[in-house]
């Protein structure tokens, strides 16, 4: 028999709730202070030149993004895909999906030259430029994400729901094929230009996503003591799992059709062998730290089944998908441009990769600051959103969580073919 | 209610009229010629760009004389990057990184065979400008004469078109400016490019700094002109010419062509 599911503010104590608020908006004013300082003295205050032109704000922002597009799954499953299993935490799906948005998005605004020309950028559009689509793909995908809480959480909305869910996920869908394509279109640069860098992201959002909502999600039950039983947590886990198996496949295809098409192997030697900082953030960052380590967690027989251990899998998927994004974002711009292929430049005015070598950067300390005020950002709404409304299932202990299908099939497996 | 005052109002002081009108005709006619004028000044930049030219270069690698930078010197003294300051906790090498560059001389040698080339790159003026596609509001366009430039009321500072360039063409402003010129206006946080002298194409002057600075060094491997005229120097130095694009494969149909390469 399935019980009602009742939602229920965070009640944690409230000096405990006031400094989790205060440490994030102290994270929030440094944050702010950084944007200030490099909108004041410009970007030479930075690591950035003229050959890496994006970076470590980036790397949060564009995180952030395609975490946010996969926070919103968990909701999708339980309302697009039926499984009602799910559908206690699409609540929180939805505050995730449009907080970590936010944050990210404000990196970006941050990051830009000329900030305070933002109105430029909301009234003047070129169509043809996938930056510009992206505007009203994320600010719809807020849109539609509310009016999909909405449906969940207020009986007149019940009917909207499915057909909400839907447009949502095809939304989200194309937010993040999106977000890929800014990079996947750029036909300059050998790391870029493959068409594949679309559904990665894609699956790399899945992951990211929801490795996050975990985290979340396991933190503000255990701080009020709130049961997370193990049916739902072995679903969640499971399904981390396979993310991020997707997530390595994806990338595995990738480097393998480079590797396939003689002119990018120069790239990918350097990429796999001798990138210094980019191969090591590759290997170790995104291969071992974010794919292997934690997949072995997940499927170990004791270790997937404890909390702590799928807590710490999840932390290593985020920290490997920051990793996944300095590589991608910032070994490809690092890697000289293929200006004269054939031909090794001696000496160049601007840094052309003289001698094939690869641009310089180093992070700044403000660019790091700024990065992580977004994340607090999110964080900041998400606390505030699950304290003043009923975001949270008040337990996801076994015996409430709705009856699974797969619980049906049981009997099914208890005898052997 | 009615109006008490209406039978009280003073009568029309006629003096002061005509007095107001005179000042009027006055200020009119002592503005008037500076306006006229300058309306005619600006004449040559009022009529709209043609698309009948499509300007570019040809640039003759064998004749680009190696340590020769005249071509360099010319384009920054032109654009006012010669004013360019480095701030001062900043590092020679990480300066040298983010300071503007349009024009900026390339020396390669072929792997098979050993051969030098030395050559000047800035934009190459496509003709389907992949910065001109990503900008995401439209800063980035290229002129109906086929000049690739940035519109600096419009760009945001994104970065984007520069993530887009295959040639490396463009810069970022990373730094306060001071001291500019008033013919090249520019400003921290927009990105910029060679524009062909835009503002001489516009005065109807018939070269690019780069190009005369070349020439009166002697070299001549810089040639200016509108590709679409098959009679101009430059049509005829391409008909007689091999030469070829940069990056050729990415068929932008670019408006630099280079000898030699």
């Amino acid at each position: 028999m399935m019980k009602r599911i009742v939602y229920r503010e965070w009640r944690i104590p409230p000096a405990r709730f006031w400094g989790i608020l205060g440490i994030l908006a102290s994270v929030i004013g440094i944050g702010t202070l950084s944007f200030g300082y490099m909108e004041h003295q410009g970007h030479w205050v930075t690591g950035m030149n003229n050959a890496v032109v994006w970076g470590l704000p980036h790397v949060f922002a564009v995180f952030l993004v395609i975490a946010a597009s996969g926070a919103l799954n968990i909701a999708s499953i339980g309302t697009v895909f039926r499984k009602p299993i799910y559908k206690p935490l699409g609540r929180l799906s939805g505050l995730l999906a449009v907080a970590l948005l936010m944050g990210g998005l404000l990196i970006l605004v941050t990051d830009l030259g000329r900030p305070e020309r933002l109105i430029v950028a909301i009234t003047s559009y070129n169509f043809s430029s996938i930056f510009a689509w992206n505007i009203f793909l994320y600010t719809g995908f807020m849109a539609i994400v509310i009016a999909y809480l909405w449906t969940m959480a207020d009986r007149q909305g019940g009917p909207f729901n499915r057909p909400v869910g839907i447009l949502a996920l095809f939304w989200r869908l194309a937010l993040t094929t999106g977000t890929g394509s800014i990079f996947g279109f750029l036909v300059a640069r050998e790391a870029y230009s493959a068409a594949i860098l679309g559904p990665m992201f894609v699956i790399l959002s899945f992951a990211y996503g929801l490795a996050v909502f975990l985290l979340v999600l396991m933190f503000a039950f255990a701080e009020e003591g709130r049961v997370i039983g193990p049916k739902i947590l072995r679903r969640l886990k499971n399904l981390l799992a396979l993310f991020v198996a997707g997530a390595l496949y994806f990338m595995l295809i990738y480097h393998l059709t480079n590797l396939y098409a003689a002119k990018h192997d120069d790239f990918e030697s350097w990429l796999l062998l001798h990138g210094g900082i980019y191969t090591f953030a590759f290997w170790v960052g995104s291969i071992l730290i974010g794919g292997l380590l934690p997949l072995w967690i997940l499927y170990h027989p004791e270790k997937g089944k404890n909390c702590n251990w799928v807590a710490a899998a999840a932390a290593l998927v985020i920290v490997g998908g920051l990793s996944t994004m300095y590589v991608v974002i910032i070994g490809s711009q690092a890697y000289p441009m293929p200006l004269f292929p054939g031909q090794t430049i001696l000496e160049s005015g601007f840094g052309d990769g003289v001698g094939g070598r690869a641009a310089s950067y180093w992070p700044s300390i403000p660019e790091l600051l700024l990065g992580l005020g977004g994340v607090a950002v999110g964080l900041l709404i998400t606390a505030v959103g699950v304290r003043v409304l009923q975001f949270l299932p008040e337990s996801l202990a076994d015996d409430v969580v709705p009856v699974d299908e797969e619980t049906l099939g049981e009997a099914a497996f208890a005898k052997p073919a | 209610m009615k109006d008490e005052n209406r039978t009280n109002l003073e009568p029309v002081d006629r003096e002061r009229r005509t007095f107001i009108g005179a000042a009027a005709g006055v200020g009119a006619s002592m503005v008037a010629p500076g306006v006229i004028l300058h309306a005619v000044e600006a004449a040559p930049r009022a009529t709209s760009v043609s698309s009948d030219v499509r300007w570019g270069l040809a640039i003759d690698t064998a004749k680009c004389a190696e340590g020769c930078s005249a071509c360099i010197d010319a384009c920054d003294r032109e654009n006012g990057l010669d004013l360019q300051t480095k701030p001062k906790p900043l590092s020679e090498s990480k300066w040298d990184q983010q300071k503007a560059v349009w024009i900026r001389k390339v020396k390669l040698q072929d792997n098979q065979t050993g051969r030098i080339t030395n050559l000047p790159m800035m934009c190459q003026h496509c003709e389907d400008p992949p910065c001109v596609d990503v900008c995401p509001t439209g800063a980035s366009f290229k002129r109906a004469d086929g000049i690739v430039m940035v519109d600096r009321h419009l760009c945001i500072g994104c970065r984007y078109c520069m993530m887009a360039c295959p040639y490396k063409a463009r810069s970022f402003i990373h730094e306060a400016l001071e001291g500019q010129l008033t013919s090249v206006p520019r400003g921290k946080g927009c990105v910029e490019s060679c524009n062909l002298c835009v503002d001489r194409r516009d005065y109807g002057e018939e070269s690019t700094a780069c190009a005369d600075a070349c020439a009166a060094e002697g070299h001549n491997a810089i040639v200016f002109g509108d590709l679409k005229d098959p009679e101009s120097p430059i049509s005829q130095l391409l008909k007689a010419l091999p030469t070829r694009q940069i990056r050729e494969d990415l068929e932008l149909n670019t408006g630099v062509r280079y000898a030699g390469v």
